[in-house]
């Protein structure tokens, strides 16, 4: 009988997704297209928010959203209506999306009629922090009714993402929402963090987003 | 939910340097995992076993080193690690006061080594 050995592996458990990611980045690259990562929780607005960013920025940018939800084709619809090109990913049961799903999705498209694909991931912010999507930029929504704690809840989730967006600010007035507070924690587990505070019913902040969006879009594909 | 995926990485790193090391059984595999992943050691040990069943790491302990959350001063450069649960009580660096703190550990996620034979 052979001994027992200790057999050094030092390896991410998720590499394999990594490099994948890191390929499909590669692609979209070369194709002067760029991938935003949109995560939330269910209801915080993704949807209204891209809508939102569709109606504001549809002049300079041509626009695809990559829609993933566990069983439904009600966002893509939703999505549809606007004229932009809308892939449904049906996960089936899946809580969150790999580089894998997403390069399949990416397929769907002709790339060089985009210059920028949002992926609308699943509602949940524990599973999808775990999984590189290969997008450019991860950026996620908070909804001021979900309350200010959250960030001591889901830690991974707020500190993986280049931008974060406080919605709904039209509760601000009748809600304990701390928003010095937020800024505070969210601040400590991500110092590099971009938080923007935007409505998407009253259309407040909505600028801000956009803007921020169109610069990282220029700079990644070359486009003015 | 997203602990079969990433269960069925580990296993199928595992399998690979088993491969390469001419490994007849896995009895170990020894992972860090960083305070700030949400890994459920009971759940995670309950997906391989299933997973692996028909493979030589059936059997396998999987066997989770948690690394603290650790935090540095940008000002004075102190290390610090602190508890995730209590993040909002620190506010500032325990030896300078300054309050541009970063993040510097706590999202590890790898597999260290394996016991085989």
């Amino acid at each position: 009988m052979d001994e027992v050995r200790l057999i050094e592996i030092k390896k991410d458990i998720l590499s394999d997704n990594k490099g994948l990611a890191d390929q499909l980045r590669m692609r979209l690259k070369e194709r002067k297209t760029f991938l935003l990562n949109l995560m939330s929780s269910p209801g915080s607005g993704k949807t209204s928010l891209i809508i939102k960013t569709i109606e504001t920025i549809k002049d300079r940018f041509r626009i695809g959203v990559l829609e993933a939800d566990i069983d439904s084709i009600v966002d893509a619809q939703k999505v549809a209506s606007t004229g932009t090109r809308a892939v449904q990913l049906r996960t089936g049961g899946f809580c969150h999306l790999d580089a894998p799903m997403v390069a399949k999705g990416i397929d769907a498209f002709d790339l060089d009629e985009l210059d920028l694909i949002i992926i609308e991931n699943v509602g949940n912010l524990v599973c999808p922090a775990e999984f590189d999507t290969g997008a450019v930029k991860n950026a996620m929504i908070l909804s001021v009714p979900e309350g200010d704690d959250k960030p001591l809840k889901y830690p991974l989730m707020f500190s993986i993402c280049d931008i974060l967006i406080i919605n709904k600010t039209d509760y601000l007035s009748i809600s304990d929402f701390d928003m010095a507070l937020l800024r505070t924690h969210v601040s400590k587990l991500n110092p590099e963090i971009k938080i923007i505070e935007v409505s998407c019913k009253t259309g407040q902040g909505i600028d801000d987003w956009t803007d921020w969006l169109a610069e990282e879009v220029g700079s990644f594909t070359g486009k003015p | 939910m997203h602990e079969m995926p990433v269960t069925q990485s580990i296993l199928d790193i595992c399998l690979k340097h088993a491969k390469t090391n001419n490994v007849k059984r896995i009895y170990t595999i020894n992972l860090v995992i960083g305070e700030m992943s949400d890994l459920e050691d009971e759940w995670i040990q309950r997906y391989f076993d299933y997973l692996s069943k028909d493979t030589i790491a059936r059997g396998a302990r999987l066997k989770i080193r948690r690394t603290p959350v650790v935090l540095q001063c940008r000002s004075c450069s102190h290390r610090f690690e602190i508890d995730i649960k209590k993040i909002k009580d620190i506010s500032s660096c325990p030896e300078c006061e300054g309050e541009d703190l970063c993040l510097i550990s706590g999202k590890e996620y790898y597999i260290k080594d394996m016991e085989a034979e």
